[in-house]
């Protein structure tokens, strides 16, 4: 817990929290996977002046016919959407149940060079046993054994982004070195399933380290900067929150929201004769903007942040924007990023110190 | 050079085709310059890309390695080294470019189909039909200690898997008929009921059950790339390639004798054998007289084979650290070592070092050489010098002789490197009339002006085609 001000993150992929979301869009469905609603939804939620946004992602589609089957992958919208935005930080989804982390090291750190220091990484699982035969990988079959898998993988990229120091390009002309190779560690990770060599192929991202959001009872907490915590209710919002250990916490937040056509409920269950909303055990808020900024300021009580998830991007954004935020900002509830800051700065964490130069400095004086 | 008139020859109205390849882990690129920019700041690949769309380029093209250069176990350190992860990378330029190609080098051997086959679909929609992806094999342990697997294939079977990788890759672009997404929120279904079919792949490298999860891009699918020299790469470009990269460029009769090799090779598997771009990497130097251009490629020489390099060059050529001898004292006295290299780094490969000593001796004794002026003028020679007009003479006769469809140019400076190629070359080629002088499509492969992707030919298209 910082302080008052909540940080705000939105959910926006493809046309929102509800599985049905598409049939209340403001566009047809084959616009849905072009770079200009990509780029839009990113744009408005900048403008509205949320600090982060999240892509949700995984390998399968994102959801079954008679509703959306296709998605561009979070880490090509996330670059894409860096490119388009200045100011607010993004962070795909990447679940590493059955990704090569090398590879998702060097994409994210790639994503946090092109945003200069915006990215962050939201840790998910590949649950669903087709996962396996997508990949065309051994199953990974149980809770425990994806978990294993997460926490591995947040392990070797974690070190891959240390693996170079901050300065390991010298440029020295004298001695016709470009680089310090001194400044560069092999990570050498040995985990239970496979082990992993380094060093990067990209270097160290501007923030040093990402900042890595994911469910607090899944990975690990100290690999955790932001722990996204669960409950229908704000007592139990309060006590994932108070047990979570990590150094910031966001609340997830299904946020439904009466606009000028038609009230919040209406229009849940308008999408409710389609498809019906699926459970995740989330706080959820259907109801007015108004009702909204009271659970918001309650909720900051307990929590530095929320990430909402709503119902319709095209329908609840804008009343987010207009409404909610301005709200919350007049009364100092929440803070728009500043320009050129970082997602770490924005959020209040320190830039890391790198664990290999940290131990060579240490080293060098142990030697004295 | 003789010219010719310019429509009594084989191919009077051919056009050349610019890529730039951003950037070599080599000795080729020039950090050292002041004006060097950075090889990590997005702002050095949007300045070149957009660079190189002012210059009606095809394509931008990045580079993969996937672990880092070592020499004797140590991090080569002379070079420059640290990259982007490609199809990131080229998703932010997508956002920022209009009509240039985004190429991604993605290796076969270190990803699954379902993965980058859907990243690769990713950024073709998301630069509206631009991308393309190199496609490059890995066999050894070495690079294979980064990843899960580890080195698990046989040098063998690389082309084997990247050729089902394809196969599988082709079938996810494919799985969505076109208009497979509803026109109207009104639909029934978000997607048309049997619009998007399922690739069930089982093979030798992959078993694989998935639904594709993207739409057809405008461009039908990326455009293949390839850069394999050897017999096996070449048969396996034209199986699979639409454009192939080549180290033939320089030379004109090396070039023409590559590209009718590779005509061939089309012909013998029944493609057309204008089917595939045929784009050799070079570096262009240009001066405002012949003099000025050798001036300056000298310079670029210097800049580029320092002394540590040129030890470093000649060490790889000795099989031996010749890092503490004076690269301007003589040649080595030594015989060349000659040992089986393990493939354990990320260096070239030397067939017959005694040879290739020998010859050095000989020239740098002939001329009086260094040991690094002799790295200079002997080392791998690549590139074009000359004048914007001489070298726009040279390259229409080679590209009106079906030698080359164009280069994939090395810049030797990031950012700035283009700029002289683009403001000065361009204008005589176009001049010439084997340069556009607007994008002809808005897709890397209408710019390439290919055919459509090999999977969705007919069996009566490819008869006419060829």
């Amino acid at each position: 817990m910082t302080g008052p001000a909540l940080h705000l993150a939105v959910e926006i992929d493809g046309d929102g929290a509800h599985p049905a979301a598409w049939r209340r869009a403001a566009h047809s469905p084959d616009q849905l996977l072009t770079p200009r609603r990509v780029a839009q939804v990113a744009a408005i939620a900048e403008n509205a002046g949320f600090t982060l946004i999240t892509l949700d992602d995984g390998v399968l589609p994102p959801g079954a016919s008679p509703d959306p089957v296709g998605r561009i992958g979070a880490v090509e919208r996330a670059a894409f959407v860096a490119a388009s935005t200045s100011t607010i930080g993004i962070a795909p989804v990447v679940p590493v149940t059955y990704a090569e982390p090398f590879h998702v090291s060097s994409q994210l750190a790639s994503l946090d060079h092109i945003s200069a220091g915006r990215a962050g990484w939201v840790v998910t699982e590949e649950e669903r046993p087709e996962a396996a035969r997508v990949w065309g990988r051994p199953l990974i079959a149980d809770a425990a054994a994806r978990a294993r898998e997460s926490r591995d993988g947040v392990e070797v990229a974690r070190a891959l982004w240390d693996s170079w120091e901050d300065d390991a390009v010298i440029r020295s002309v004298v001695t016709s070195r470009y680089l310090d190779r001194e400044r560069l560690h092999y990570i050498d990770f040995t985990g239970e399933t496979y082990a992993v060599k380094g060093p990067a192929i990209v270097p160290r991202p501007p923030q040093g380290q990402l900042v890595v959001l994911g469910r607090p009872d899944r990975v690990p907490a100290a690999q955790l900067d932001v722990a996204l915590v669960e409950g229908r209710d704000l007592a139990s919002v309060a006590t994932a929150a108070a047990t979570a250990a990590t150094p910031r916490v966001f609340a997830e937040v299904e946020v439904a929201l009466d606009t000028p056509d038609a009230t919040a409920a209406e229009r849940v269950a308008d999408l409710e004769r389609h498809t019906s909303w699926t459970d995740r055990g989330w706080l959820r808020h259907v109801g007015s903007a108004g009702q909204l900024v009271a659970r918001l300021a309650e909720l900051s009580r307990h929590v530095d942040g929320v990430r909402l998830h709503p119902l319709v991007l095209d329908e609840d954004l804008p009343v987010l924007s207009r409404v909610v935020l301005p709200a919350l900002s007049e009364r100092r509830l929440a803070a728009r990023p500043l320009p050129g800051t970082s997602l770490r700065s924005a959020l209040g964490l320190e830039r890391p110190a790198n664990r290999f130069a940290a131990a060579a400095v240490a080293a060098q004086e142990d030697a004295r | 050079m003789t010219r010719t008139d310019p429509l009594d020859v084989p191919r009077p109205h051919a056009q050349l085709h610019f890529g730039v390849f951003f950037q070599g882990v080599n000795h080729w690129t020039i950090w050292s310059a002041p004006e060097s920019g950075s090889q990590i700041d997005p702002a050095s690949f949007r300045r070149v890309a957009q660079t190189a769309e002012r210059g009606l380029f095809d394509a931008l093209f990045l580079g993969e390695g996937l672990r880092l250069r070592e020499v004797d176990g140590r991090i080569h350190d002379l070079d420059v080294a640290g990259r982007p992860d490609a199809i990131t990378q080229l998703a932010a330029l997508a956002a920022v470019t209009r009509r240039i190609g985004l190429v991604s080098t993605s290796n076969s051997t270190f990803n699954e189909p379902a993965d980058l086959a859907r990243r690769l679909s990713g950024l073709d929609l998301l630069s509206e039909g631009r991308a393309g992806w190199n496609v490059v094999t890995t066999d050894n342990a070495w690079t294979g200690a980064n990843f899960r697997r580890g080195g698990y294939l046989d040098h063998a079977d690389r082309y084997r898997r990247a050729e089902e990788f394809l196969t599988v890759a082709r079938a996810m672009w494919d799985g969505w008929e076109e208009g497979a997404i509803a026109d109207s929120a009104l639909a029934r279904e978000w997607s048309v009921r049997g619009a998007v079919r399922r690739v069930h792949h089982r093979g030798p490298q992959f078993d694989i059950d998935l639904a594709p999860t993207l739409p057809r891009s405008a461009q039908g699918q990326p455009v293949i790339f390839q850069a394999g020299d050897s017999g096996e790469g070449r048969d396996f470009a034209a199986r699979n390639a639409d454009v192939i990269f080549s180290a033939h460029g320089n030379d004109f009769d090396d070039a023409l004798a590559f590209a009718d090799d590779i005509r061939r090779r089309l012909r013998a598997i029944g493609r057309p054998d204008d089917d595939l771009r045929i784009l050799p990497g070079t570096e262009i130097i240009l001066g405002a007289t012949e003099e000025d251009a050798q001036e300056k490629k000298h310079w670029i020489r210097l800049q580029q084979v320092t002394p540590a390099t040129a030890l470093g060059i000649a060490g790889l050529l000795w099989g031996i650290d010749l890092s503490d001898r004076d690269a301007d004292g003589p040649l080595p006295k030594e015989d060349p070592v000659v040992t089986e290299n393990d493939g354990s780094f990320g260096a070239r490969r030397i067939a017959d070092p005694r040879a290739v000593v020998a010859e050095w001796r000989a020239k740098a004794e002939a001329h009086g050489w260094s040991l690094r002026e002799t790295v200079i003028a002997l080392g791998p020679q690549r590139g074009h010098v000359g004048t914007p007009s001489g070298l726009a003479d040279k390259f229409a006769h080679f590209v009106r002789h079906g030698a080359i469809d164009g280069f994939n140019v090395t810049p030797f400076l990031i950012p700035d490197g283009l700029d002289d190629i683009v403001d000065l070359l361009i204008p005589e080629l176009q001049e010439r009339g084997i340069y556009r002088t607007e994008y002809t499509g808005t897709t890397l492969r209408e710019n390439l002006g290919l055919r459509a992707p090999l999977t969705h030919r007919s069996a009566l298209d490819r008869r006419q085609a060829g």
